[in-house]
């Protein structure tokens, strides 16, 4: 097998992206997981989120108009839960870009950017809905898909279901 | 003439049998008896076999040759479901909404001339009464409505109310047109007026180059007095649910459907008098092949005016199979901006028409 | 004279005499009224519930609400195999399965770095253009319903009749397929498919236009929806908006073209997007139109694919299929573009299991529907169910 594989331009994209990126924010940030499929770096401290999140938009060179996806996702070995949030500027610079946000399994908090982009507010709260981290500033933030009474956060790898739920055996 | 015209409901009224006003009864009992059997059976059908014609189906085929006892299947099916009464229903107006709507949309058939030999009560003012009694239907349907208790029943009888008073305007107006042209109010007098060898041309529609305006004018807002395609706001299946009737079902629903068909024909019929000759026949005097007298008579006379009626109802299906529904506000600019003045401009012409040429 | 408003009663007009207020008119008392649209309506287009605040026939605020049809996908997904997951994907839209099991096949295919035959790829994207062209007929269908055209739905469904056929005969099922396989697909097309699917197009030509000139050229439809739920396209972009919806605003984006993947790049189409001319960009006569013509850009995909298939001799349509799926720990956000949108499969393996971590659909429905609150301020009802329709939900994909 040969080892000498050519960076595809979704890498070179990428990279250039978080270059500037980097420049501006440095230890905010991690490095760049540069791998073929989803190039994509960690927001180390969460509380800048919005303010990189902005930068990401706003740039002239980043232009990060449209954001595709947001998901939320457990990391039980490391005791946090987190967003992997997957950008592009559409039909501008065309360049992707995903970025990870994590935050304490328990109570922890992520700022929310459903101000930068309208899209996230949803995602935001099915994130929550399902993993139960906490969206500060979010402008409503309640379960979206379970019921508002629900108990505990399916999604997350050691959810128990509740046994009744308005006297509904839940389990069968 | 005009004696001998209405000879078998006359022989009728006087006869009596043990004390019993029976011909009474029977005048009142055959057109209802009619319509009846028209709205709930060939209405219906009638309905259901011309739209799958037009969607490209086939409609109604498992009851009978061809579903032909479709309707009677849904009949006894009606009648064998649950009355439900909303808990939260003013039982009162529940109950009476469907009441007044059936009987309103049936009181107009009294006058109507079903042949030359026949006609519920000859009134002297027969038109004026057909177009008033009408607006009964309103208040059926904003009892139905209000009585509910319903949010989309409300909305239903809201916009009904609205649609219907408004469209009665342009439509008196523009049966006015049609009553001057005649002099009479009298509808069985409007139909021997428009008699006459020339078969159709004798037909008020043709007998003044203005009649197509208070024609048209009558027809679509005949279309949204009886809540109508493209005029269905009321009921808008896909915005209220079903509108006035939503909490209706069983006999109740049944009785709504019936007194809809039965406007159906009324309109129609009355447009059918004013404009087209009634039970006149359309056909005219070829020389030696008569057959403008040929095809008159009491009963080809029944057979013209149920046959125009129905043609309107055809009409009517057909544009509600393939027309849109138009919104509240264009409904009303439709009425006041359009049919309104257009209305009183045909008014106005048919007047110097009837006044200045013979 | 000033005004004073009291919530709830009304505006009253007061003036003040000598320090006295003293009332000069009173309006009528009117109240906003809590309208709850579905979760049973007809124009929900399923379990969709809005809380409408309405003043008279006027939408103050409409909030949707969801949840109704949740059946915990991405739970599922979770608990089996990555093959396993390809039919609950079709449940997701149930009107497109074929475009979400193309979907999440190219996800996975992404993850797993696989080489799949070229027969494979033509006939994953005839099915699925055959299944767009069924999705928009369902959409320019019930759009018609939801304005009260009744006639145009029926012979949308005629049509539709006759892909579902087809695509029952590739596959066995008529809307839930399991069709496409990751690596490959279930069964080769039959013998006669592709001679079938020419003559479906042939057939389906006229008739496309003729439901043109049923809906499009009539007066009434066209203004019920002239101007109607405009969305500028910065703002339908920040929304997330993709798909026909994002076209309907003007932004010329497509993913088979802009992102493209299978064979796409190959075949020669048009992106469509509204002109300006017959409606007012990003209205709901716009998306309307705008999936009229993609119903006519997904025959041309069709009869492209039928011309530069290659031959069925010594074809195996399992042939690429893996073994066992196991994919290298990694990341990967897939997407493939929908009738309804861009549907993205977000993947996470751990490399250790057959099943995935995590599995997210990035619905497009979901995400078009997020800006209905700020499409349905001051509309009318009959409005508010224009908008709902021009936006085609599928209740299955928002719920997932």
């Amino acid at each position: 097998m040969e080892e000498v594989k050519e960076v595809s331009r979704l890498v070179q994209e990428s990279t250039a992206a978080y270059r500037i990126i980097c420049e501006q924010f440095g230890e905010a940030v991690s490095a760049l997981d540069s791998n073929d499929t989803m190039p994509f770096f960690e927001v180390l401290e969460s509380g800048r989120w919005v303010e990189i999140a902005l930068f990401m938009r706003d740039h002239a060179k980043l232009k990060f108009n449209y954001m595709a996806c947001m998901s939320g996702v457990d990391y039980p070995t490391e005791g946090k839960v987190g967003i992997v949030c997957n950008f592009q500027s559409l039909a501008l610079l065309n360049h992707k870009l995903s970025v990870k946000v994590k935050c304490d399994r328990a109570g922890g908090c992520i700022p929310s950017v459903s101000r930068v982009w309208h899209t996230a507010n949803w995602h935001e709260r099915e994130a929550y809905d399902l993993f139960g981290m906490i969206f500060t500033g979010h402008p409503e933030l309640k379960r979206i898909l379970c019921p508002d009474d629900w108990e505990g956060y399916p999604l997350r790898k050691d959810y128990k279901v509740q046994e009744r739920y308005h006297g509904i055996k839940v389990p069968y | 003439m005009g004696n001998s015209l209405n000879a078998w409901s006359e022989a009728l009224i006087g006869f009596n049998l043990l004390g019993l006003p029976l011909g009474l009864i029977v005048i009142a009992v055959i057109p209802l008896l009619f319509i009846a059997l028209y709205s709930l059976t060939y209405g219906v059908y009638g309905e259901r076999k011309i739209s799958a014609f037009m969607q490209d189906r086939l409609g109604p085929m498992e009851v009978g040759k061809w579903g032909i006892l479709q309707t009677i299947a849904d009949i006894l099916k009606l009648i064998q479901k649950e009355d439900i009464l909303p808990t939260s229903a003013d039982r009162f107006l529940f109950v009476i909404g469907p009441g007044i709507l059936f009987v309103g949309s049936f009181l107009a058939y009294a006058v109507l001339p079903f042949s030359p030999a026949f006609i519920g009560a000859s009134l002297n003012v027969g038109l004026y009464y057909a177009i008033g009694i009408v607006a009964l239907e309103v208040v059926g349907i904003l009892a139905a409505g209000w009585g509910s208790n319903n949010k989309w029943s409300l909305y239903g009888a809201v916009r009904s109310v609205a649609q219907i008073v408004s469209y009665e305007i342009p439509a008196a107006i523009a049966l006015l047109c049609g009553a001057m042209m005649a002099g009479t109010l009298d509808m069985q007098q409007i139909n021997v007026l428009q008699s006459g060898e020339y078969g159709f041309a004798h037909f008020y529609l043709f007998q003044s180059p203005i009649a197509w305006l208070p024609f048209l004018i009558y027809f679509i807002a005949s279309l949204a007095e009886v809540n109508r395609a493209p005029f269905d706001i009321p009921e808008a299946e896909s915005e209220l649910v079903a509108g006035y009737f939503t909490e209706y079902s069983g006999m109740k629903f049944a009785v709504i459907f019936l007194a809809e068909y039965g406007s159906m024909f009324m309109v129609s019929a009355i447009i059918s008098v004013v404009f087209l000759g009634g039970w006149n026949s359309p056909l005219p005097n070829l020389g030696s092949f008569a057959l403008n007298t040929w095809t008159n008579g009491p009963v080809w006379g029944a057979f013209w005016m149920i046959s125009k009626g129905f043609f309107f109802i055809f009409v009517q299906m057909w544009l509600r199979w393939t027309l849109p529904r138009l919104r509240v506000d264009q409904l009303m600019y439709l009425c006041w901006k359009v049919l309104t003045p257009f209305a009183f401009i045909s008014f106005v012409l048919t007047a110097i028409w009837e006044i200045y040429v013979p | 004279m000033q005004e004073l408003d009291t919530v709830g009663q009304g505006s009253v007009r007061v003036t003040r005499k000598s320090d006295k207020l003293v009332i000069l008119e009173k309006d009528l008392a009117t109240e906003q009224m809590v309208l709850a649209m579905g979760p049973q309506h007809p124009s929900t287009h399923g379990v969709l519930k809005l809380e409408c605040l309405t003043d008279g026939e006027v939408i103050t605020e409409a909030i949707p609400c969801l949840g109704y049809l949740h059946r915990c996908f991405e739970k599922c997904c979770e608990n089996v195999d990555y093959p396993a997951i390809v039919p609950y994907t079709d449940r997701l839209d149930y009107l497109s399965g074929m475009n979400s099991e193309f979907a999440y096949a190219l996800a996975v295919e992404k993850l797993l770095d696989l080489e799949i035959p070229r027969r494979v790829e033509f006939i994953r994207v005839i099915v699925s253009e055959l299944n767009r062209i069924a999705s928009h007929l369902v959409a320019i269908g019930t759009y018609g319903i939801d304005l009260g055209a009744f006639t145009p739905f029926l012979f949308c469904f005629r049509d539709r009749e006759i892909i579902l056929g087809l695509l029952e005969w590739a596959s066995g099922a008529r809307m839930l397929y399991n069709y496409i396989w990751i690596g490959g697909l279930a069964y080769d097309v039959p013998t006669d498919f592709l001679k079938r699917v020419r003559e479906f197009v042939a057939y389906f030509r006229p008739k496309a236009v003729e439901l043109q000139n049923l809906l499009t050229e009539n007066e009434i439809f066209v203004k019920r929806t002239h101007g109607i739920g405009i969305m500028p396209a910065d703002v339908a972009i920040n929304y997330g908006w993709s798909g026909p919806m994002l076209r309907g605003s003007g932004v010329k984006w497509d993913l088979r073209r802009n992102d493209p993947y299978s064979v796409y790049p190959e075949i020669d189409f048009k992106v469509a997007v509204p002109d300006g001319k017959h409606s007012v960009i990003g209205d709901c006569l716009s998306r309307h139109l705008v999936r009229a013509v993609e119903m006519e850009e997904s025959l041309k995909i069709i009869e492209q694919c039928i011309d530069k298939i290659p031959s069925p001799e010594g074809f195996n349509s399992r042939s690429a299929i893996p073994k066992r799926i196991r994919p290298k720990a990694g990341e990967v956000y897939s997407r493939a573009e929908n009738p309804r949108g861009e549907l993205g499969f977000y993947l996470e393996s751990d490399g250790k299991s057959t099943k995935p971590v995590r599995c997210k659909a990035r619905s497009s429905c979901f995400v078009n529907l997020s800006a209905m609150k700020d499409l349905s301020k001051g509309q009318l009802i009959p409005d508010l169910v224009a908008i709902i329709g021009s936006i085609d939900i599928v209740l299955g994909e928002v719920d997932r």
